[in-house]
């Protein structure tokens, strides 16, 4: 029996565990408080709702106009400086999105740079002329598609390259455009891939707290923190993050249904690639303008604002930052191999046996992405916690010292939360990678007599090596800029980055988190050079 | 990738020491702190405290209600010895929440005023913040102002900006507010001056007293120690705004609420009920309000002293003395749930 269900139970038990959390979080919609939840109602709530909504469409339309035509032109198109615009298109992924915000209006605010020349050219004064008023609901969209896109982007390019040239060719034999065969063949066989990407960068949009809290616009997310921290009402709070959740299942199933018949493999297993289509004149001029306007707003300007704070203005960074740096890397390192190869496994459970507990658990366990990272914090710390509670009781009934917070107040507890957090992420690109070999694959392997394990090693991780990279890849950037579970959950004397650089700019001295700021940014470029150069040795053109 | 053998020689090993180090926090000579005060905002304070007394000080900082949570879900496990909230609010959630027991020492209680630490010694303030109205030299005579209420009077229309509702310096303002004038003239007030706002309320106050320097409004009302950061500032720019700026210190005059004096906050410190170094954080807390550490705060955070006698700094000095509203702390603890309800339902996002 657990010979043939091995591996199934092995993933509804590691799924089970990693969906704890969540559940930690939905249960308190057993004590809901009805007199808040009426004020709520009657005052704020349809508000969040709007903005909320808002944001997602936002967000959701720049993301794929900004990552989907980027991803298309430079891995089908040649045109100058396509292989460096290629990697160079992910750099904004190293920047959060708080951070983005806070230097964006440094420049662009009332009183920043960029306005007080205006006033000094013109003699204008405030309200005579019209400019972008960064903190606003549009502001917060352009910041976060800006930082976001490059999970389409990401998720695309790798699916645009590891299309069958065949599906193309194919098409174009049969009288296509080349532009016809990507409109009509080459999107719609990456659509996983596109959603996949769409909908980490919208669960992302969910749950982001500072960009929309500093701009002041009245998000579900700062309503769930407005509740939690103003009416000090933690389960109320919960209930709020409980029902964004219903809102991104809703989602995921809708999405679910409309394909739920297509499959996206290839018959053909051709790694021969097309040769791209060449761009010349005017068309490869508006192909430069194309990719290198998301790097220049995503990343140029920011960085160098960034750089130029924490060279000329902020106060030099200690000797510490050696450590922070450490930290933020160490952490970041070990949650994406933890959550990666997690996600390998589930992935590849529901491969070998998609019954419906496998799915439905797999599908639970990546929840944790919409949720905000405190909730999500607070989730992992009440069944830690209660474990701890349990073992210190055992210990102090064999007459042993009390071990003390083993879990919650170790790192264990910042790991747990990661995964949990980001296993949406690895799933995502493991998954779509997977979906592309095709199954008769694993029926050749098996009627061969190999296990499921020793397929999945020899056959299909070196198969889907670049999802798996950019599922590592993703993690690592995630975790190194996350920011509200590093907060609740770290031990003691132990700080990050991610966390130097709020405590700095939560004290209104944005001058002064821009070091650690660009620190983020750094740490966050190593693993994307590596995917970059690795990616460029399989595929040298 | 990196070479596995990179992973194992070095990554692994540093990480599996620091998860073992991060669970040494309570053994020996030591006191641990969690602090909703920023770590750049204590630190200092607390380095030279273990250098003078030999104890060391783990600290953890972060969100007050976060910490708050912490210690609650750690219930009797708690390894922390000290709270430290920079909001009277959170103090007093603190001690709703069970977390704090009461230590009544008179070392403390000779040194920090009765109204300024908690009737039955759950929490002790360690300075004060106030929240005084600031305004436009050039735009704004002194006289036209009088108190935070005529704030919502219509010849302010368009010239006011004021942080947004989530922050606690607000919340705890609007809750001193309802002890003075009631809950439904409170939320008239902040109806009407919500009406008078130039721009959406957004930014920290910093951004507000810019915006006041930019011309974008004329008066605001923030803590006084971010006014006190850009007159000391070494950048040009920042001295530039605050030279435009002048505090105002609102209901001075008059009888009852009209002259209650200005709104003040403290950040405060309590004993956890599951401490396991009471005596280490009673040292400690006596450190925080000797005449060095509060001399510290008001020279690096332009914070008031809760002890008498202790020099302020010249940035403090110049914005003169002021009559502080005499309100008992613990109600703006109390009335900070009604605040917010009534700040969601005045519209002041």
């Amino acid at each position: 029996m657990f010979k043939r269900h091995g591996l199934s139970v092995f993933a509804v038990v590691i799924a089970a565990f990693l969906s704890l959390p969540v559940i930690v979080i939905v249960s308190y919609l057993l004590k809901a408080d009805g007199a808040l939840w009426q004020h709520l109602f009657d005052t704020v709530l349809n508000d969040y709702l709007v903005n909320s909504l808002l944001l997602l469409l936002g967000v959701g339309t720049g993301v794929l106009l900004l990552g989907v035509p980027t991803a298309w032109l430079t891995s089908m198109c040649s045109f100058p400086g396509r292989r460096w615009l290629s990697w160079a298109l992910l750099l904004p992924l190293a920047i959060p999105a708080y951070i983005i915000a806070y230097t964006y209006t440094g420049l662009l605010d009332f009183a920043g740079p960029v306005q007080t020349w205006i006033r000094d050219l013109t003699g204008l004064g405030y309200g005579d002329y019209w400019f972008f008023e960064i903190r606003s609901l549009g502001g917060a969209i352009v910041m976060m598609s800006l930082v976001l896109y490059p999970y389409v982007y990401l998720m695309a390019r790798a699916a645009f390259l590891e299309q069958s040239v065949n599906s193309i060719e194919v098409g174009c034999s049969l009288g296509y455009s080349r532009w016809r065969a990507m409109w009509s063949l080459a999107l719609p066989m990456a659509r996983p891939a596109i959603i996949a990407g769409l909908s980490l960068a919208l669960m992302e949009t969910l749950a982001d707290y500072g960009t929309v809290q500093y701009f002041g616009v009245s998000t579900f997310t700062t309503g769930i923190f407005r509740t939690f921290y103003g009416y000090g009402d933690m389960a109320a709070a919960a209930q709020l993050a409980a029902s964004l959740l219903a809102f991104v299942i809703l989602l995921v199933l809708l999405e679910r249904y409309s394909r739920r018949r297509a499959s996206y493999h290839s018959a053909a297993e051709s790694r021969a690639r097309a040769d791209l289509i060449p761009l010349t004149g005017t068309k490869a001029a508006m192909a430069v303008i194309a990719c290198s306007a998301p790097l220049i707003f995503g990343f140029i300007i920011p960085a160098t604002q960034l750089l130029f704070w924490a060279v000329f203005e902020a106060e030099p960074l200690g000797w510490d930052f050696v450590t922070l740096a450490w930290n933020s890397f160490s952490l970041a390192f070990l949650a994406a191999i933890i959550a990666v190869t997690l996600a390998i496994i589930l992935s590849y459970a529901k491969r070998t046996k998609p019954i419906k507990p496998v799915r439905t658990v797999i599908a639970m366990a990546g929840f944790g992405y919409a949720l905000p990272g405190t909730i999500i914090a607070i989730g992992v710390l009440i069944p830690l916690a209660w474990a701890d509670h349990s073992l210190i009781a055992l210990f102090e009934s064999l007459g042993w010292d009390s071990p003390g917070l083993l879990l919650s107040g170790s790192l264990v507890a910042l790991l747990f939360a990661y995964t949990v957090r980001f296993l949406a992420v690895a799933l995502g690109s493991v998954q779509s990678g997977l979906e592309k070999i095709k199954p008769s694959l694993d029926h050749a392997g098996r009627s061969m007599g190999h296990n499921p394990l020793t397929l999945l090693r020899k056959i299909h991780v070196p198969l889907m090596r670049s999802s798996i990279l950019t599922a590592l890849l993703i993690v690592f950037v995630d975790v190194l800029k996350e920011l509200p579970a590093t907060l609740i959950l770290r031990p003691f004397n132990f700080n990050t980055m991610a966390v130097r650089a709020y405590e700095l700019a939560s004290d209104e001295r944005l001058v002064d988190a821009a070091p650690a700021s660009i620190m983020i940014v750094l740490v966050g470029l190593i693993p994307v050079l590596m995917l970059h150069a690795s990616i460029a040795r399989r595929r040298p053109h | 990738m990196i070479p596995m053998n990179l992973i194992n020689t070095f990554i692994l090993p540093a990480v599996a020491a620091s998860l073992l180090t991060a669970t040494t926090a309570q053994a020996g000579d030591i006191v641990n702190v969690y602090s909703a005060r920023k770590e750049a905002l204590i630190k200092p304070l607390l380095d030279e405290f273990s250098a003078t007394t030999g104890i060391k000080v783990n600290l953890i900082t972060g969100k007050a209600d976060a910490l708050l949570k912490r210690l609650q879900v750690e219930g009797s496990a708690t390894p922390a010895d000290l709270f430290i909230t920079v909001d009277v609010g959170r103090l007093h959630r603190a001690k709703e929440a069970g977390v704090l027991k009461p230590v009544s020492l008179p070392s403390l209680e000779k040194r920090i005023p009765k109204a300024l630490r908690d009737s039955e010694s759950y929490w002790y303030g360690l300075t004060l913040r106030a929240r005084p109205i600031i305004y436009a030299k050039n735009r704004v005579n002194p006289d036209e102002l009088s108190t935070y209420e005529a704030l919502a009077d219509a010849k302010w229309k368009g010239r006011i900006c004021l942080r947004s509702s989530q922050s606690v310096y607000n919340q705890s303002l609007v809750a001193a507010t309802i002890d003075a004038i009631g809950a439904e003239a409170t939320q008239d007030w902040m109806a009407s001056m919500i009406n008078n706002l130039a721009k959406a309320p957004s930014g920290g106050d910093t951004d507000q007293l810019k915006a006041v320097s930019a011309g974008v409004c004329d008066v605001t009302i923030a803590n006084t120690y971010y006014l006190a950061r850009l007159i000391n500032s070494s950048k040009e720019a920042e001295q530039s705004v605050a030279s435009q700026l002048a505090v105002f210190w609102p209901n001075q005059l008059g009888q009852g609420a009209l002259g209650r004096g200005a709104h003040f906050n403290v950040s405060g410190a309590g004993f956890t009920k599951y401490g396991k170094h009471p005596k280490q954080a009673q040292i400690l807390l006596e450190y925080l309000v000797s005449a060095t550490a509060q001399a510290w705060y008001a020279e690096i955070n332009n914070e008031y002293p809760v002890v008498a006698g202790v020099e302020v700094s010249e940035a403090l000095k110049g914005f003169g003395v002021y009559k502080m509203d005499p309100i008992d702390l613990e109600t703006l603890g109390e009335n900070n749930r009604q605040a917010v309800q009534l700040m969601d339902r005045a519209g002041w996002r």
